[in-house]
């Protein structure tokens, strides 16, 4: 470091461009070695020589200082004490382009850490020639200029009002557009960022018409576009009902269902959670996710994804769905979801976080479903908590249904119920008094346990009439 | 005296037939008595039962009327409760017809239409359907054209190639190396070869400079004032009617740059605009917006606040302003500082390194001290003679 020190001050301009490109390269590699450039004193002179030489050094010079600020905030928070923020805004208004990406590339990186580090970038008057980069026509610059917006506005809905106020919406919402896939990468990560804060934010995102040519990105190649496309929806759908009900009438459900179908593990879940959003609001919503097709396509899910926290995801979006109405609780059940939310429930390998999503789930769809067939399996399998509520079902719906008695009887539920054992005065106990008194007294002696004995005894001890 | 006698000895006879004949009565005197009190008491109970007889049948009628008028009273009250009531019920039976009619409306309309409902579901799975068809187009389309390009770059690159190797294309005597005479027909490298125009190695393009129209220099810019083709009037054009100017006076007339007055050259507000000029100018140059305030102590409130950059501890360093290598004390050979040579600004290691150019730097400086020395004395000189003439 005390070798290199002095070439960066080299008359010659080529021996000082090389250093710095050398103290850059050492700096990205390792955050040790950045921490020696830091306390080497090298940042001062860079800073002080970046505002008058040609723009190779400056290139150079903004790298290093990018490839410090990347490591950790203590760095990013030394580079922004030696003053270099202003000079990297001043070539930000640089002509040559390089410098700009590279000026824009260091400050993505030192805002992206924490809040007051965005802060400082956001003070140091960068936005709003962030905000030009993008406009620029090379793809390179556009793609760290929207990163970089990006990265200021997600820590807080101050700093992605301050981006919003610079009219940068517009300008990302054109972007979408463009078919370089890396920059539509960046303009989907940043619009979601700026919408997630508030509902006033989601609006104006919204106010700038993305949708819905932001549905063709749910279909482009790039994995990572459909993951930031659906995210964006997500957090647009996320905060009042009026803005789901948009995104449904717009055609999103089908087309994030879709894009859940074509895509494997970690990049399915926010399509997923955004389903699960939307059906969360109101019944009239889950109803129009439902006639989407989208259950379906969530028990796939649920059965194949092998990770947990997709599997929640899955679980807990369908608790959604199901929760509101019988109609809605039966369009779940007929997926026969329900056993593998129960399994899922079970089984001791899923994590806590799993367990406890699939049981609200499960009990939420269960206090709403009325469709027996589906129910009639949890009888023999479920753990005496969500029995209570199967066996509840059961006495409301088969005072009211012959057809369902006489299944029920047939199907061996009559035999099942009688075997449970309920402590007296329970709601259990209750529920089971409530069914058999919806059958004749024959039907429920003949299946209770132990009738065979009884009868047999009977037999024993009968004395046949003396002829 | 004798009837006195008489008398008193009848006395007692008559005394005892006095109390016989009365006692004889009193027998009967009890009976008849009783028998009259029997008959007496008898009659007054006879009277006094059809007192009472009649006491009662007088009340009974008083009774019966009391207890009419009070019971058509109580009866009246009765039917109009019954009366009210009745009413009441009919009030609210129709009530709950107009309410029940009303709230079915109501939610119907207003609240949750279920027809309407099922038509906003038809409609969203409508939608739904048409993006999804849309995507698919999409999605195709993106990848035929994906395809294309691709198609485009491989032509491209096979196309180069065949350009830098048409040396091998084949010519009357020589085969060539893919037209082997042992084939039925040509490779189709062999075509390409013949189709492709060969490659010649770019020399730099001389840049032409444009030709300056001459329009841009005058101050007439109009398209028309100008004969912009090269190709002249033909000769023999029709001699126009009347008498006109020379044509070279015409032509020097019309392309006769513009001299404008001095009124007109400068605009009116001239010195205004210059010293805007003046302002803009310094306010781009200037660092400190303050005006320069004279030696007064008016300014002196003021706090200093010193430079940032050197300020912090990250101040000018001196290493690169004051030094341009690395000071090490260590190394260095005695305390003092480099001694200058006595002839001015030469420093010794300099003249040891450069012994030339020290020569001809003295050779100078010789001269300059000569110089120098001629000058003064001239001057004494001068002064002298001027003693000599006062």
């Amino acid at each position: 470091m005390s070798l290199l020190r002095p070439l960066l001050l080299d008359v010659v301009p080529t021996i000082q461009q090389t250093a710095a490109l050398a103290l850059g390269r050492l700096a990205n590699y390792n955050g040790d070695l950045a921490e020696a450039v830091v306390k080497g004193d090298i940042l001062p002179q860079l800073v002080y020589s970046l505002a008058e030489q040609n723009r190779f050094y400056k290139k150079a010079a903004a790298f290093v200082l990018r490839a410090v600020g990347k490591h950790s905030p203590q760095l990013a928070q030394a580079i922004v004490d030696c003053g270099a923020l202003d000079t990297l805004v001043i070539c930000l208004e640089d002509f040559d382009p390089g410098v700009k990406e590279a000026a824009a590339w260091a400050l993505g990186y030192i805002a992206r850490h924490n809040a007051e580090l965005s802060q400082a970038v956001v003070d140091a008057g960068a936005v709003p020639l962030l905000v030009l980069c993008i406009q620029e026509p090379e793809i390179a610059l556009k793609r760290i200029a929207a990163s970089a917006l990006s990265d200021i506005s997600k820590h807080s809905p101050e700093l992605a009002q301050t981006v919003v106020d610079v009219g940068a919406i517009a300008h990302l919402a054109q972007m979408i557009l463009n078919p370089d896939s890396k920059l539509k990468r960046q303009v989907l990560s940043a619009l979601s960022q700026i919408a997630k804060h508030s509902v006033d934010l989601a609006e104006m995102v919204v106010e700038a018409e993305i949708f819905p040519v932001v549905l063709t990105c749910l279909k482009d190649k790039d994995d990572y576009v459909k993951k930031n496309a659906s995210t964006l929806i997500r957090e647009i759908a996320k905060h009042t009902p009026e803005l789901s009900q948009l995104i449904v009438n717009t055609g999103g459900v089908a087309a994030v269902t879709d894009c859940i179908g074509s895509c494997k593990g970690n990049i399915r879940l926010p399509g997923i959670m955004m389903l699960g959003y939307v059906a969360a609001h109101s019944e009239n919503l889950a109803m129009a996710v439902i006639v989407s097709k989208a259950v379906p396509q969530l028990s796939v899910c649920l059965s194949e994804e092998p990770e947990d926290h997709i599997k929640a995801a899955a679980a807990w979006a369908l608790g959604q769905i199901g929760r509101h109405t019988p109609e809605h609780a039966r369009a779940v059940a007929v997926t026969n979801t329900l056993p593998v939310l129960l399994s899922l429930y079970m089984s001791t390998e899923s994590s806590e976080d799993l367990q406890t999503k699939s049981k609200k789930a499960i009990k939420s769809i269960l206090q709403k479903c009325t469709y027996l067939p589906a129910l009639e399996p949890f009888l023999y399998d479920a753990p005496p908590n969500i029995l209570k509520h199967v066996v509840g079902q059961f006495s409301k719906v088969l005072p009211y249904d012959s057809k369902a008695r006489r299944l029920f009887v047939t199907s061996g539920g009559l035999k099942k119920v009688q075997e449970i054992k309920a402590g007296p005065g329970s709601l259990l106990q209750e529920y089971i008094n409530s069914i058999n008194s919806c059958y004749p007294e024959e039907i429920v002696r003949y299946y209770s346990p132990g009738y065979s004995d009884a009868l047999l005894q009977r037999v024993d001890s009968y004395q046949p009439l003396a002829n | 005296m004798a009837t006195l006698a008489r008398l008193q000895a009848r006395s007692t006879f008559l005394v005892h037939q006095y109390y016989f004949r009365n006692s004889a009565v009193d027998v009967f005197r009890k009976k008849e008595y009783d028998a009259a009190v029997k008959i007496q008491s008898w009659f007054r109970g006879c009277q006094i039962r059809a007192y009472l007889r009649y006491l009662h049948r007088v009340a009974t009628v008083i009774q019966k009327c009391w207890r009419g008028y009070l019971g058509r009273q109580h009866y009246q009250l009765i039917v109009k409760l019954e009366f009210c009531t009745m009413k009441m019920n009919l009030y609210n039976a129709m009530a709950v017809r107009i309410q029940k009619r009303w709230r079915g409306y109501r939610i119907r309309k207003y609240c949750f239409n279920y027809f309407y409902l099922k038509e906003y579901l038809k409609a969203v799975s409508e939608t739904n359907d048409a993006i999804r068809e849309a995507l698919e187009e999409f999605a195709e389309m993106k990848e035929r054209e994906e395809k294309k390009a691709d198609l485009e770059r491989e032509e491209k690159k096979r196309d180069y190639q065949a350009r830098k190797m048409h040396y091998l294309l084949s010519t009357k005597q020589i085969p060539g190396i893919y037209n082997s005479p042992f084939r039925k027909d040509p490779d189709p490298w062999e075509l390409r070869l013949q189709k492709a125009k060969p490659l010649i190695s770019q020399r730099p393009k001389v840049k032409q400079k444009r030709d300056v129209n001459i329009s841009n220099q005058l101050a007439c810019t109009s398209a028309r004032s100008l004969p912009q083709s090269e190709i002249l009037p033909p000769i023999d054009r029709k001699q126009c009617q009347g008498p006109f100017r020379d044509i070279t006076e015409v032509l020097e007339q019309r392309y006769k740059p513009l001299e404008p007055t001095l009124w007109m050259a400068e605009p009116i507000n001239e010195l205004k605009m210059a010293r805007e000029e003046l302002r803009k100018q310094e306010w781009m140059r200037n660092i400190n917006d303050n005006m320069f305030l004279p030696f007064s102590s008016y300014h002196k409130n003021k706090k200093y606040i010193p430079l940032m950059h050197s300020s912090s501890k990250y101040g000018p360093n001196s290493y690169g302003s004051q030094h341009f290598r690395d000071e090490n004390p260590k190394k260095w050979i005695c305390d003092k500082k480099f001694k200058f040579h006595e002839d001015r600004n030469v420093c010794l290691t300099y003249s040891l390194l450069y012994p030339h150019c020290l020569e001809q730097h003295l050779a100078k400086e010789r001269k300059k001290e000569r110089k120098k020395e001629r000058k003064k004395e001239k001057k004494k000189e001068r002064k002298k003679e001027r003693k000599k003439s006062e």
